[in-house]
């Protein structure tokens, strides 16, 4: 082999060099993605990850006529500005569930005040210093010890924060893909297939595809807008509803639905239909009977995207209302209710440090719930996968 | 009993009766089998008699609700109810006189999925048609008190003195409603988006299509989609509590002075969700180069970078240009984020690192607000909720027409 001339050789070296530096370039792109998915894991979750335990505190409940009129009686005086007000306030209520308890005293664990909480995680707390002996002195002898949150599952929305649990917002959030599922997923499927399958080339056809196209590339919050003025204002859906909130976002994941369906369908191979029509099958009965199945699959892979993009959806959910306080699982469709994200979004606004953590800690809920729907997505479509 | 009940209780009763119909229906048909050869398969007479009961049924129900939407007469709804079953059974027991073997059961029946099939595809033509007729119908009543001239060209964004006004409270200066600062938030924070986006989406794309090995593909595709998969509200609560404080202190550092409701914050995260939109549309367009053009280049001895720059990237830019701008149109319409983590108040400022608001914001404020639902100040919602509309679609209309034009022909 010749050697290249000097000019030629500083040539490519300089080219070489040009090649290395736009790799590089590529690569430092992809891992800036990278890394900021997993900065933003490892901030969410430690954010997240105190709110799952809580401060229990051990101490003796005295159940009794005074303890009914004036809860801050029921416990021990040491203790009776460390426990969490909301427990107190459930003492009556205890009572009259529960007769058997009056005149009674239990040893029991009691969830503690969010300062206190705060203070046992090693966080800035608004305790004064007796306070702080008093709970260090129970922590030394076991009496005050962070147990599992089990409260933020089964709990509703409260404005104090160790009271305070998702429970509502998931039930609220159940109604709302329901109703969202119900009208999507069968208008969704059945567009796709008139689309697909049965619409002669003609401009109503051609409008709806165009249309379905731009409805996908609306802002969300312009369906809260439209869910406002039609279901709420002129059809007279309550306000704050799951069926309001789940109208809306059924609007919304249609496209996402017909789309995926539509290309479901496409990848069903003509020699299906063909044969279909070989043996004297209808349109119909080829349709139902030979492509739906086999496209199944696909369908579903889409829908469950969908579903999962909705259920993390909360600009047009706030527009509607879905952001008010609510304590109580709400108990059909037409009641006040509220969804995870609007969930998120109202503990996010709250001053108290407390709810800074449980609103990190939701998100690590919703997220691990959307991840494993998108997973399952995944999965359903490797599996079912076929190539013709 | 109230419309909510009635409807439960009109689909709880119609799914069994249906059942119920088909039965009759197929049977009916099978016990005159003997008689004569069926024209359809025996279920078609069973979906048969399901039409003539659940049609009738549906279109006075439907009847009734509409009557009541439009003001036109309010019948009590157990009489609804009472009618549309009445109309129902009546309907059934037609079918059911009518079901002869020689019946072409399967044509009626197809022809009915077949404009159910259509129905349902208006559905989307619906949504659309009620988007731009509840937003205009709104807007145009608020354009009503507030001149759309102001709108559009007024810098000043101070709608709660509207408000106070309407409360009967004097001495406060008439509510403005100059909708430009909210639009340079919007581009602002938008740019900012892009600036992030567009290369960062890009280069990935060209990496995972043109260097990466299999293996690396196959991990980094799914990586970049989890950040598409994480919901707003989400990026909204990391930018305000992460990011934003962040920003301030690297501002710091270099001795500026950032507002902690910096326009950088929600711009970088909104930009960071964008780029598994960019990359997987620059992707796709990549991928559809076919292999001969890069061979070709390859053999006059270009390097591969040389080859992506000057070959791949000229053939691939109007797909990516439609890319970039369906992206920005989903940055302007981002609402979670910047409602999270920028500001409330219209600044109009070229200082990414002051605070400054946006459309979808004001429109957030103005609706969550405890304002009855009459006032300019709700009413302004919908203005700006065109404006964002008219902008987005122009927007994917540019899109579409790029792709389309300039769609490359290969072969």
């Amino acid at each position: 082999m010749a050697t290249p001339d000097p000019h030629t050789a500083k040539l490519l070296k300089r080219r070489y060099r040009a090649e290395r530096r736009f790799k590089a370039l590529c690569i430092g792109a992809l891992s800036f993605a990278v890394a900021f998915l997993v900065l933003f894991f490892a901030d969410i979750i430690s954010k997240g990850y105190p709110a799952f335990q809580q401060t229990k505190i051990q101490t003796e409940v005295t159940y009794s006529e005074r303890s009914v009129e004036l809860p801050l009686a029921a416990v021990g005086e040491d203790v009776r500005y460390l426990v969490s007000r909301g427990f107190l306030r459930q003492i009556p209520d205890q009572v009259e569930r529960d007769p058997d308890l009056m005149g009674r005293t239990v040893t029991r664990w009691v969830t503690a005040d969010t300062d206190v909480d705060q203070y046992l995680k090693g966080k800035h707390s608004k305790l004064s210093e007796e306070d702080e002996q008093i709970v260090d002195r129970l922590a030394e002898e076991g009496r005050a010890e962070l147990a599992f949150n089990w409260s933020l599952f089964t709990a509703g929305d409260s404005t104090m924060p160790e009271m305070a649990g998702i429970r509502s917002a998931v039930v609220g959030t159940l109604f709302t893909l329901l109703v969202t599922m119900l009208v999507s997923f069968p208008v969704g499927v059945m567009t796709a297939v008139y689309l697909e399958e049965f619409a002669p080339d003609n401009r109503l056809t051609r409008a709806i595809e165009v249309n379905i196209n731009n409805l996908a590339a609306v802002p969300s919050i312009l369906y809260g807008l439209l869910g406002l003025a039609v279901f709420i204002n002129f059809f007279g859906v309550p306000r704050s509803s799951a069926l309001a909130g789940g109208l809306t976002l059924a609007l919304m994941t249609l496209p996402i639905i017909i789309i995926s369906t539509r290309a479901a369908l496409r990848s069903v191979p003509d020699s299906i239909r063909e044969g279909a029509f070989g043996v004297g099958a209808s349109r119909l009965q080829m349709v139902a009977h030979h492509v739906l199945p086999l496209s199944l699959p696909g369908i579903l892979t889409g829908s469950i995207i969908g579903l999962a993009q909705a259920m993390g959806e909360t600009a047009p959910l706030l527009i509607v209302g879905m952001m008010a306080f609510i304590p109580a699982s709400p108990d059909g469709v037409m009641d006040a209710a509220t969804v995870l994200p609007a969930q998120i979004f109202s503990w996010a606004s709250r001053p108290e440090r407390a709810f800074a953590e449980l609103t990190a800690a939701g998100i690590i809920v919703l997220l691990v719930v959307l991840l494993t729907l998108n997973a399952a997505a995944v999965l359903l479509r490797k599996r079912f996968e076929r190539r013709w | 009993m109230t419309s909510g009940q009635a409807a439960l209780l009109f689909f709880g009763g119609l799914f069994p009766l249906m059942a119920l119909a088909y039965m009759l229906g197929r049977r009916r048909v099978l016990a005159q089998e003997a008689t004569a050869p069926l024209h359809s398969r025996p279920g078609f007479y069973g979906w048969y008699a399901v039409v003539w009961l659940a049609l009738p049924a549906l279109v006075v129900a439907l009847g009734a609700t509409l009557l009541q939407l439009l003001g036109l007469a309010s019948p009590p709804a157990p009489m609804t109810l009472t009618a549309s079953l009445l109309v129902a059974a009546g309907g059934l027991a037609l079918a059911l006189r009518t079901l002869r073997p020689s019946l072409r059961a399967r044509n009626i029946v197809e022809g009915v999925a077949r404009w159910l099939l259509l129905a349902a595809s208006l559905v989307s033509i619906l949504t659309t048609l009620g988007i731009v007729l509840s937003i205009l119908f709104e807007a145009i009543r608020f354009f009503q008190t507030v001149s759309i001239w102001e709108f559009l060209t007024g810098t000043t964004w101070s709608p709660d003195t509207a408000f106070l006004g309407g409360a009967g409270r004097e001495g406060g200066e008439s509510a403005q409603f100059g909708s430009v600062p909210l639009f340079a938030g919007t581009f602002m924070i938008t740019a900012i988006a892009m600036v992030v986006a567009l290369p960062v989406g890009l280069l990935s794309a060209i990496y995972m299509s043109e260097y990466a090995p299999k293996r690396v593909r196959a991990a980094a595709k799914p990586t970049l989609e989890v950040l598409a998969g994480i919901p707003t509200v989400v990026y909204g609560f990391f930018a305000a509590i992460t990011v934003s404080p962040l920003v301030v202190q690297l501002a710091g550092y270099v001795g500026l002075d950032a507002s902690h409701s910096n326009a950088l914050a929600p711009g970088v995260v909104m930009g960071v969700m964008i780029i598994p939109f960019v990359s997987s549309l620059s992707d796709d367009v990549i991928s559809a180069i076919p292999h001969s053009l890069r061979e070709g280049s390859f053999a006059l001895g270009a390097t591969t970078s040389e080859t992506i720059k000057q070959v791949l990237l000229p053939a691939a830019l109007p797909g990516v240009i439609a890319a970039f701008i369906l992206a920005a149109s989903r940055a302007l319409g981002e609402t979670m984020i910047v409602v999270m983590a920028a500001g409330l108040r219209p600044n109009l400022t070229a200082n990414p690192l002051e605070d400054m608001t946006t459309v979808t914001v004001r429109i957030v404020d103005a609706l969550t607000g405890d304002q009855e639902f009459d006032s300019p100040q709700t009413l302004s919602a919908f203005g700006l909720g065109l404006m964002l509309f008219i902008v987005t679609l122009v927007l994917n209309m540019i899109s579409m027409y790029v792709v389309r034009r300039f769609h490359e022909k290969y072969d």
